[in-house]
């Protein structure tokens, strides 16, 4: 009986995914309401539990696919993979204000080079605090403060260590995981709360899931601008991590 | 029709990353470079379009609120898959670098916004 349960539940894993963050997210709203009165955002919770539970996958399984690992939940992965992901996001500009967008433009740019280069010079000051002197080393760990795509596209270009790499990408996970937990809890005091404060939001964090996660716990409205800058933080910092920013580090080192 | 909305949808997000992806390879980078944001502007425009050409009929607009409305869903599952254990047990280093990474940034979003809003009456 059991048996043939587990069987379907995993051949069908999409829908088992639904059912199962369906109850998650129901679960979460409960809790804000009931326990919170409303005060954290349900989808802040859903969002937290979530990484919780990514946390316990991980522990359990020991694979990086978080909860997504049990195979009963393999349709987890499908889910909240890059292609809903990014499709769900399109969907969220339908409706936005497209004057509000428009502006994106400039001080949109302004915010994603500011972006890649504050959190490249953080993520270099703590490699070299912590003992790191080759200038090859030092840029990877800060492009994994970037974001954890920029980290090994440029320890790769620049020949970096492999552990060193795998520090980077831990260094992005840390910062995508902090902007979805952080972002509510921080956003009444830096203002986050109109159109053109979360296009400089994903500007300056960059981290598309972060700012996903973190948009959609604080006020969905605000997805769609914050989105539509932060899609351009991934390659603007592969362009200048491995290039301007490497040799700037390497004319101090 | 629903499935109006959904091809259109899906229409917008194949061209646009398929232009960020050329993108990527002029500038020479191996990374998409503002797909979904072309996605998104693409479907600004065409769902803007004055009704002379055409327009969206209530359900094609369906089709689209849907996957909207997925969007917290989604953005749930994809929490539970992140590799959250490799962010937490590799060490101090690449915490701390991340932790400080995001604090900066988040430093930085009122500095900037008051710069945009101040230009924004300039124009």
């Amino acid at each position: 009986m059991i048996e043939s349960l587990y069987a379907v539940l995993e051949k069908n894993a999409l829908i088992t995914a639904f059912l199962f963050v369906g109850v998650l997210v129901w679960f979460s709203y409960e809790i804000s309401a009931r326990l919170t009165r409303g005060q954290l955002h349900g989808s802040a919770i859903a969002i937290t539990l979530g990484l919780v539970l990514a946390y316990f996958g991980g522990q359990v399984k020991g694979g990086t696919q978080g909860i997504a690992d049990f195979s009963l939940l393999a349709g987890v992965g499908v889910m909240g993979g890059a292609m809903f992901r990014d499709f769900a996001i399109v969907a969220t500009a339908f409706g936005a204000d497209l004057s509000a967008l428009r502006q994106a433009g400039v001080v949109g740019a302004i915010s994603v080079v500011v972006g890649v280069v504050l959190s490249f010079t953080v993520g270099a000051i703590v490699a070299v605090s912590f003992g790191y002197t080759d200038p090859v080393s030092i840029s990877t760990i800060g492009a994994g403060a970037a974001t954890y795509i920029v980290g090994p596209v440029t320890g790769t270009a620049l020949g970096a260590d492999s552990g060193v790499i795998a520090l980077s990408v831990a260094a992005g996970l840390t910062k995508s995981v902090l902007v979805m937990v952080g972002t509510p809890l921080i956003a009444p005091r830096i203002g986050l709360n109109n159109p053109h404060a979360a296009l400089i939001y994903g500007g300056l964090m960059g981290t598309t899931s972060g700012v996903a996660g973190g948009l959609a716990a604080t006020d969905p409205k605000l997805v769609p601008y914050g989105a539509m800058t932060a899609t351009f933080y991934t390659g603007v910092g592969c362009l200048l991590a491995p290039s301007v920013l490497y040799l700037l580090v390497r004319a101090i080192f | 029709m629903v499935i109006y909305g959904v091809a259109l949808l899906s229409f917008c997000m194949l061209v646009g990353v398929y232009i960020g992806d050329i993108l990527g390879d002029l500038i020479g980078v191996q990374a998409n470079v503002g797909g979904v944001g072309v996605a998104m502007l693409l479907l600004l425009y065409l769902s803007n379009l004055s009704s002379r050409k055409f327009s969206l009929g209530d359900l094609t607009k369906k089709g689209i609120g849907f996957w909207s409305a997925m969007y917290i869903p989604i953005v749930v599952a994809m929490a539970a898959k992140q590799n959250v254990v490799a962010a937490i047990s590799s060490g101090w280093m690449a915490i701390v670098a991340g932790v400080a990474a995001v604090v900066v940034s988040f430093a930085m979003i009122p500095v900037l916004a008051k710069i945009g809003s101040g230009s924004q009456q300039d124009d």
